[in-house]
């Protein structure tokens, strides 16, 4: 019997054709690895929100390993020698346990905070980009308010893991969002009790929120993101307006191998990052907070930074209290405002942004195509006005650590944040108006006359006037012929039309040998100057 | 017009009609008068001033002494004579002791340099000997808290229960104002609890007893001598000598106001240029 010869180049194919003969799997992997993706900077920000999400998933299993969400008193006995002997919850003692004995624990630990707020940070950037570019838009209006009800989702991810640790910041925290629960009206003392299963702190909020953080919350996250994404794929990409783009197009990679590459350089590009800032940076140091007493309040104690907005909120708020004569009387605290409207309100209106703008252009076509800042000023307006809002209360939720390191009064602080977050909002939108309208009226004049050369010219009746280069062709004249704005960015310099020699290409020495640099006929060559004799005073 | 037409008539009475005195005569009439409203003048003074002069019997040691001069030198224009206080200015040190001095001199935010929410600390101005001077004149004038002899931290070899110890009483005592890393905070208009960084013990210690500036005192009978100790030694040889893991930078240890500051500066802004260099590649 002849013995067949084994071809190893075969093999993939072999394989291939195997599966694909019991799995069908052929025809949807050919549409999936040939779907094209658009190329931009910033279609990459939401991508640093779904990988640090996938950090978070990974370093979270390994801490649940060793973390015990149990509120049962014990005397810690452990490695740190500043908390040796004091009694604290099973909890904390189980964060210390991980922190200072388990190999690499702390490592994780600081990698799950970083990624956690890396995580809400990129989803605020990518949601700008959204915003300022008018992705929201018909047929998009889901995508969106998924994305505002992930931000929500994260936050209470955020603050649950925060509460998690049962250290001395953790347990403030939860003292204001019980606070804040017992601010409602009529409802709130039923709400607090049912969430501490009585008075705060109680024995089962740690539980609680353990099963919360690990399960059914990141299971909420899970879902809509993948929701998220699949609309993406469904919808497909916006892509930026260009030579060849059109509304009915997607021009840009194949999703294999290029952007596949791209993507999983760019995760471990975001790995690096949170595990660089992990190395470095110290982030929750939270034997240094103690076990959570309630008499014990630190001086700076804030809520992680997706959450300062809130907290700002409330210390920018007056002490007003309104009493309701209503039986035995009922009183609306002054943080109902802000903590519990202002949240729900910040979290939910702007998912009905895209229909509100819609309604007001009476807008009901489709768009593929991005807008830039510039061409809905309005939009712009209104974007730097809510993120002005965002800022101010941010900023004003860490106004006490601003006031001492810049050694500035705290009230003067607290009368700023009041004071801008009325004022500011709408000087941004003026200025953002004023900005776009000055970015278009300038690519019009560019379409319309030409790229500033910097080159000027006498004319015979003594006037100066600039050169101009004109973009497109001239009349018979020699003016150049106006044109349209295609809605991308319109060249304003010469050396983008050529002027000088393209840039040599290569990060750190050149993958090519660089052009000649063309000679500009406007200079003429350059001879030494000839020589002449030093005139001196005579002596 | 509203004048009276009688009036002139009225004040008659007093003014009397006579005969123009003699030029010497009224030269001799001012002086008298002039020396009568001297002495009223100078004796209401005296009447109601506490007599100096007993109090330059006081005996002072010769280092009190030292310090007396330089308190008159340099702190009496707030603190005025004896260091009774100037209103407005100074508050009287009679009964404030040399703890108070040791840290206030000692740290350089007395002399002050201007009427402020707080003193600031600054380079001292007066070396330890003279501060020691400052301190003793305080004392003999008007006594008060004095930092004990001996140590003033635990030996964490002999006594390590110190250090655990000492952190329950910064958390309860301490960080509501200075914070859980001992890095300051701020307090109402202007004034603040400062960082716990380059504090030695003797200020410590002294800052505890005395309560400068706007922080309250913590006597004997709040925090026993042992306690300060143990509080001291958490300071010291936890807080002060990054003793906490986790990196090579602790952002100062403000809590998530940094973390949060980190992450754009840092985290978003490494990964935008990675992004704007991957999406480049094409």
């Amino acid at each position: 019997m002849k013995r067949r010869k084994f071809d190893v180049t075969q093999v993939p194919a072999n394989v291939g054709k195997g599966l694909d003969d019991r799995y069908k799997a052929a025809t949807p992997l050919r549409g999936l690895l040939n779907k094209v993706f658009p190329d931009h900077w910033s279609f990459l920000l939401g991508e640093i929100a779904l990988f640090s999400f996938i950090i978070l998933l990974l370093t979270g299993v390994f801490l649940t390993l060793f973390f015990d969400p149990s509120m049962k008193e014990v005397a810690y006995e452990g490695a740190y020698p500043g908390l040796r002997g004091v009694e604290m919850s099973a909890a904390y003692e189980s964060s210390l346990h991980l922190s200072f004995e388990v190999r690499g624990g702390l490592f994780m630990r600081q990698m799950h905070h970083w990624a956690a707020l890396l995580f809400m940070a990129s989803i605020v950037v990518h949601m700008a980009r959204i915003f300022f570019t008018g992705a929201f838009r018909k047929p998009r209006e889901a995508n969106w308010a998924i994305g505002v009800a992930l931000f929500l989702l994260g936050f209470l991810a955020g603050f649950t893991g925060y509460s998690l640790p049962d250290d001395g910041l953790s347990g403030t925290g939860l003292r204001i969002a019980s606070a804040i629960m017992l601010s409602i009206p009529v409802a709130g003392t039923w709400i607090s009790a049912s969430i501490f299963g009585g008075e705060f702190p109680g024995e089962l909020i740690i539980g609680r929120f353990y099963i919360a953080h690990v399960l059914l919350i990141p299971g909420g996250l899970l879902a809509l993101i993948s929701v998220h994404l699949g609309l993406v794929f469904a919808q497909k990409h916006t892509q930026w307006p260009g030579p060849g783009r059109t509304n009915n197009n997607v021009v840009g990679e194949r999703m294999f191998p290029r952007y596949a590459l791209k993507q999983g350089g760019f995760f471990m590009a975001v790995f690096g990052v949170v595990a660089f800032m992990a190395g470095m940076f110290q982030i929750n140091p939270i034997w240094l907070f103690g076990p959570y007493r309630a008499s014990e309040v630190s001086s700076a104690s804030q809520p992680d930074w997706y959450v300062m907005f809130m907290d700002g909120l409330v210390r920018l708020m007056p002490a007003w209290q309104i009493t309701l004569p209503i039986g035995d009387g009922y009183s609306i605290p002054p943080l109902f405002w802000p903590a519990v409207v202002g949240l729900g309100a910040l979290t939910t209106v702007p998912m009905a942004y895209p229909f509100m703008e819609a309604r007001r252009l009476k807008d009901k076509r489709s768009h593929h195509l991005l807008q830039r800042p510039r061409d809905a000023p309005e939009r712009t307006g209104l974007g730097a006005m809510a993120f002005t809002f965002f800022i101010v209360a941010t900023l004003s939720g860490g106004n006490d650590v601003i006031a001492d390191k810049f050694h500035i009064s705290l009230n003067a602080m607290t009368w700023a944040g009041r004071i801008g977050l009325v004022i500011l909002p709408p000087l941004a939108y003026f200025i953002a108006v004023r900005i776009c309208l000055g970015l278009q009226q300038h690519d019009r004049e560019v379409l319309a006359h030409g790229v500033e050369t910097g080159i000027i010219k006498r004319l015979p009746d003594g006037r100066f006037v600039e050169v101009h280069q004109p973009l497109g062709p001239v009349d018979d004249h020699g003016h150049p012929i106006p044109l349209d704005y295609a809605g991308w960015v319109v060249p304003k310099k010469m050396n983008r039309v050529g002027a000088l020699a393209p840039a040599v290409k290569g990060f750190f020495f050149p993958v090519e040998k660089p052009a000649e640099a063309p000679v500009s006929p406007a200079v003429p060559p350059v001879s030494a100057p000839e020589k002449r004799e030093e005139i001196t005073s005579g002596r | 017009m509203t004048s009276d037409p009688h009036g002139g008539r009225r004040f008659r009475v007093f003014a009397r009609k006579r005969s123009a005195p003699s030029r010497a005569r009224r030269r001799l009439g001012a002086a008298v008068r002039m020396i009568a409203a001297l002495a009223m003048a100078g004796g209401v003074y005296a009447g109601f001033t506490p007599n100096a002069a007993a109090e330059d019997d006081r005996t002072l040691s010769s280092s009190a002494a030292e310090g007396k001069a330089l308190f008159d030198n340099s702190c009496i224009t707030c603190h005025g004579r004896d260091a009774q206080g100037v209103t407005d200015r100074g508050p009287s040190l009679i009964g404030v002791g040399s703890a108070a001095v040791e840290f206030q001199v000692g740290t350089g935010r007395m002399p002050m340099t201007r009427q402020e929410a707080q003193a600031e600390k600054k380079p001292p101005q007066f070396d330890e000997a003279q501060t020691k001077q400052i301190g003793q004149y305080i004392q003999e004038i008007g006594g008060g808290p004095q930092l004990p002899s001996g140590e003033l931290s635990d030996n964490l070899a002999t006594k390590p229960e110190a250090l655990a110890r000492g952190g329950e009483l910064f958390r309860v005592n301490c960080s509501s104002c200075h914070g859980f890393g001992g890095g300051g905070g701020a307090l109402s208009s202007g004034k603040y609890a400062p960082g716990l960084h380059t504090a030695t013990e003797e200020q410590i210690y002294a800052a505890m007893l005395t309560g400068p500036q706007n922080m309250p005192v913590f006597g004997d009978n709040e925090l026993s001598p042992d306690e300060k100790r143990e509080v001291i030694t958490y300071v010291t040889q936890q807080l002060q000598q990054d003793k906490d893991p986790g990196g090579i930078f602790n952002l100062g240890r403000y809590g998530p106001v940094t973390e949060g500051l980190a992450i754009f500066v840092i985290g978003i802004t490494i990964l935008v240029f990675v992004a704007l260099w991957i999406a480049g590649k094409s």
